[in-house]
């Protein structure tokens, strides 16, 4: 009895080291996942991203159709790579909301001018409180809302080609 | 003037209630102290308990990063708001989970982090007792 | 040919290591002195060739460095022949193949010394140590040949080498990794004691005589390493923090922990033939600890500021190895213990108890980091992310630094064995009322929170209360031992000090001023002088002029914000200006708009005894071990002499 005490410290360092050698093997995934999912968008007024543009609330998302809210900025590069699929979801007549992060009008300019405009709506969350507000951590970031302005599914970063049919998918449930 | 009038309008709306639209356009409080030093010690200790999310395990209060900034920016306004420090990490924490808090709750899923030291301190007490003289 | 010539002294030198670990264990086999003995008399030579092999290969590398052979693939990639001398030779070990070959050099050397002078512990004891060493060496041999070999040669000389990230050229950087190595591989020689110790059933005072010197030079180097690199992180990292509790700090800090156990409780076993199976769970510990840092560092399974040298492969390959020498050296322990006696019991007034205490609470201690460290890991297992940091580490481990802190104070100048409260009862009170007067001066005079408080008070009870085994004492009869431990309490309550008194009464200033404006920080008033750009050989930067004054002669300050473009980084550069009550640091940070810039403006109370107390720490480390193995070293000549002069009688006679 008195000799299992000693075997403490190696059922302990055993465990360790299953834990340790399965956590290798893993792929290290830093991504934070938002808790938000499945739940409503926070109440938000955005001032409009374009220069005759109308600002966005999270009133515009209520109206019974689901929609893509794309979080981007012109400074991301990820963002350049991420344009074209935008497009090919836009051409699949997907409404995408775009808040561009600490952005100006001019860059927003610039950027749809040379990598296209898939953009319905599009707002400027210069504090990125909107972007706090939904548990996004990082740029780009796409989210499905549906028809109630509910929080659907999370898309943590940029889009590929594999990604569309995921994210068409999920649009289509949020009709539901 | 009118810049100046639509800061104040602004602050004022960052001040009068967190229900209010999150659109805080106005200054970012990211580098600028709060004018309550109690305030300002509140925030600085929230700040440095929270964690920056697109860093490499850095508090916001130690991060250049731009988001570390804006969560800087957020823990300001919302002190100066009025709310409870508690209040402002679990807002945080119901957006992205434990992850986001350098400093877990006693109570919750992470209780083992905090009941294994009293283990530890409760063997070693017996562990010494063993080793005194007059008892066998 | 250099390099070739340093291929071929590792690869013999592994040879070498290998017949060691054989040769040593074998001897261990036989029962009898016959064959067994011829065998492992080849022990000893064996450890001492290996370790002039192992530094002749280091060499060779230290000299491809220096001459930048850029036909070797490890001086093409990490080095440029731009670089200044010092910090081409610094790069040698500056990246993962060139620091596991210093790592190895400095293990076979310490084998080597063990070979040629350890000779108090049995011959057969000695050589079963020298073959546990030669395991764990046998296993970072087969790591560096097999899958990190630092000679090899490209196929075409590189044109310029790769390697001038600007970031490595710190000297702060340069040395802190091999300080910390010498720490580790100092508590791996004090593992490889403890293994042949419980081999060959010698866990005696002898033996703990014979591994104490190892365990304070790991110990000092490892209290070196650890406030090197919390010094750089202070200044470089711009945010006056100095120590994060970062996964890469907790990983250089548990076996520093581990050690300091150690360090005692080896005191305990050699004074008083008490704590057997405690030293040599420690000894196991201890190395683990380094094992498992260097494992956390390289492997990138925890994310941290610092990480060095990631590479998941090398991370399984250091796992594998802790797996089979800390697994095996676990598995040793629970067969072997039980069959150690916990050697002799002790009163609950002596110093046996307040070290055994100490013990204990510095267990814990290390035990709340590792639990906190690994968490996240465990955690994310589970499918779970969670962070645990700074307010958690410092709490948690306050509960158990506090009381030992308190028992620290009293226990050097309680006696051995049996000791009565009344005599040190004098000395008690003295030391509570300095506590409490201190506690509750800081209480009244400052809003500084409890815990900077506390730390303040044990701080003022810890300096009185380390130079009391002093008292009384002739100063020239005191042991170099006494005065080493005596420094390093000092140490402690200096850098405890510094760390209160930093936390509980830092003072900040976030200011965007243009320039000719001023803020206020502390005694100081920071005026911008203005902001201008620089160049430097591989960067520019902007860096403000700051005239900087406390009502005396204004000084001027630069911190930069510096931009390097290979690799792509930006970095600031903090300015420092102390004065004697404490530290101005100053940061610039970025363009506020209409001319203005982000200053970042810090004074901190008497911030920099914290790294002073740490060398004062490491100093009396460094006095204790000299003195331990002068006194060792007399006292085996009296031995002799005393034989010498028994077998002249007996020819008398």
């Amino acid at each position: 009895m008195k000799r299992a005490i000693f075997f403490i410290p190696l059922a302990m360092f055993t465990l360790f080291v299953g834990i340790a050698s399965y956590q290798l093997t893993q792929p290290k995934d830093d991504a934070v996942p938002s808790r938000m999912v499945g739940k409503p968008l926070p109440v938000f007024e955005l001032p409009a991203g374009r220069a005759n543009g109308v600002p966005v609330t999270n009133a515009d998302f209520t109206d019974g159709k689901p929609r893509l809210l794309n979080i981007w900025a012109t400074w991301c590069l990820p963002c350049i790579a991420e344009a074209p699929q935008l497009e090919a979801l836009k051409e699949a007549g997907v409404p995408i909301v775009g808040l561009a992060i600490r952005d100006t009008p001019e860059d927003i300019a610039q950027f749809l001018e040379t990598h296209g405009d898939p953009y319905t709506g599009l707002a400027i969350d210069q504090r990125s409180m909107v972007q706090l507000g939904i548990g996004s951590s990082g740029v780009p970031e796409t989210f499905v809302i549906d028809g109630k302005g509910i929080i659907r599914h999370q898309h943590i970063g940029d889009i590929r080609e594999r990604d569309i049919p995921i994210l068409l998918q999920e649009l289509e449930d949020a009709r539901r | 003037m009118i810049r100046y009038l639509a800061f104040l309008a602004a602050l004022l709306i960052a001040i009068s209630s967190s229900a209010v639209p999150l659109s805080a356009q106005e200054t970012s409080l990211a580098n600028v102290q709060l004018s309550d030093p109690v305030q300002e010690a509140k925030a600085k200790e929230l700040m440095e308990s929270l964690r920056c999310l697109t860093c490499q395990s850095q508090s916001i209060a130690d991060s250049d990063a731009e988001m570390a900034e804006d969560m800087r920016h957020l823990v300001r306004t919302r002190v100066q708001a009025g709310e409870s420090s508690d209040e402002i990490r679990n807002w945080l924490v119901e957006r992205y989970g434990d992850y986001v808090s350098y400093s877990p709750d006693v109570i919750g899923p992470n209780w083992p982090l905090y009941a294994i030291p009293g283990l530890l301190l409760l063997v070693g007490i017996a562990l010494f007792l063993r080793r005194l003289r007059g008892r066998s | 040919m250099t390099a070739e010539i340093g291929l071929a002294a590792l690869w013999m030198a592994a040879a070498l290591c290998v017949m060691q670990f054989i040769t040593g264990a074998l001897a261990l086999r036989a029962d009898t002195v016959s064959e067994g003995a011829d065998i492992g008399a080849i022990t000893r030579p064996a450890a001492i060739v290996q370790g002039l092999l192992a530094m002749t290969a280091f060499v060779c590398l230290l000299w491809l460095f220096a001459i930048t052979d850029l036909s070797v693939k490890l001086v093409a990639s990490n080095s440029h022949s731009d670089k200044p001398l010092l910090y081409k030779i610094t790069g040698a070990w500056g990246n993962h193949e060139g620091s596991m070959s210093l790592w190895i050099a400095v293990m076979a050397l310490s084998g080597a010394a063990i070979g040629a002078l350890e000779k108090r512990l049995p011959e057969k004891t000695i050589q079963a140590v020298l073959a546990a060493q030669g395991a764990v060496g046998a296993g970072f041999y087969a790591f560096i040949i097999g899958s990190s070999n630092p000679f090899e040669r490209l196929p075409t000389p590189a044109a310029q080498g790769a390697g001038l990230n600007p970031l490595l050229q710190d000297f702060g950087l340069a040395f802190h990794p091999p300080t910390l190595y010498m720490g580790y591989v100092g508590l791996s020689v004090a593992f490889s004691f403890v293994v042949g110790a419980l081999v060959t059933r010698q866990v005696t005072p002898d033996f703990a005589r014979a591994m104490r010197p190892w365990v304070l030079g790991a110990w000092v180097f490892l209290t070196l390493g650890i406030s090197a690199g919390s010094w750089w992180a202070y200044y470089e990292l711009g945010w006056g923090g100095w120590w994060f509790w970062d996964p890469v700090e907790n990983a250089s800090l548990m076996p520093w922990l581990a050690a300091t156990a150690l360090l005692h409780s080896v005191t305990v076993l050699a004074a008083r033939d008490a704590l057997r199976t405690w030293t040599v769970m420690l000894g196991v510990v201890a190395f683990s600890m380094s094992m498992l840092g260097t494992f956390i560092v390289r492997s990138g399974v925890l994310t941290s500021v610092h990480s060095f040298a990631v590479d998941p492969e090398r991370g399984a390959f250091i796992l594998i190895l802790l797996a089979i020498y800390i697994g095996g050296a676990l598995a040793l322990f629970a067969w072997r213990a039980g069959t150690i006696s916990e050697g002799k019991r002790f009163a609950l007034a002596s110093r046996e108890a307040a070290l055994v205490f100490n013990n204990i609470m510095l267990c814990a201690i290390l035990g709340v980091v590792l639990l906190g460290t690994l968490y996240p890991l465990m955690a994310e297992a589970m499918g779970d992310r969670v962070s645990v940091g700074a307010p958690y580490f410092n709490s948690v481990s306050a509960v158990f630094a506090l009381p030992m802190f308190a028992i620290m104070a009293v226990g050097p100048i309680l006696r051995w064995r049996q000791d009565s409260g009344g005599r040190i009862s004098k000395a008690a009170i003295l030391l509570a009322a300095i506590g409490i007067v201190t506690f509750v001066a800081g209480w009244l005079a400052s809003d500084a929170g409890i815990l900077p408080l506390l730390g303040l008070a044990f701080a003022a009870v810890l300096g009185v209360a380390s130079v009391l085994p002093l008292y009384s004492r002739s100063l020239r009869r005191t042991p170099l031992a006494t005065w080493g431990m005596v420094l390093a309490h000092l140490g402690i309550a200096v850098s405890l000090f510094g760390m209160a008194s930093e936390s509980g009464f830092s003072k900040e200033t976030l200011a965007a001023v243009s320039a000719g404006e001023s803020a206020a920080i502390g005694p100081y008033e920071v005026t911008l002088l203005g902001v201008e750009p620089l160049a430097g050989p591989n960067w520019t930067a902007l860096e403000a002029r700051l005239s900087v004054s406390d009502g005396s002669e204004p000084v001027v300050l630069r911190p930069q914000s510096r931009s390097y473009v290979q690799p792509v980084q930006t970095t600031t550069e903090s300015a420092l200006h102390n004065r004697w009550d404490g530290q101005l640091y100053v940061v610039l940070g970025q363009a506020a708009g209409d001319g203005r810039w982000q200053l970042r403006l810090w004074w901190k109370p008497f911030v920099t005894l914290i790294w002073y107390g740490s060398i004062l720490i490491a100093l009396g480390g460094a006095m204790a071990a000299v003195g331990h193995i002068m006194t060792g070293h007399r006292r085996r000549r009296l031995v002799v002499r005393l034989k010498e002069r028994r077998a002249e009688e007996a020819a008398l006679a």
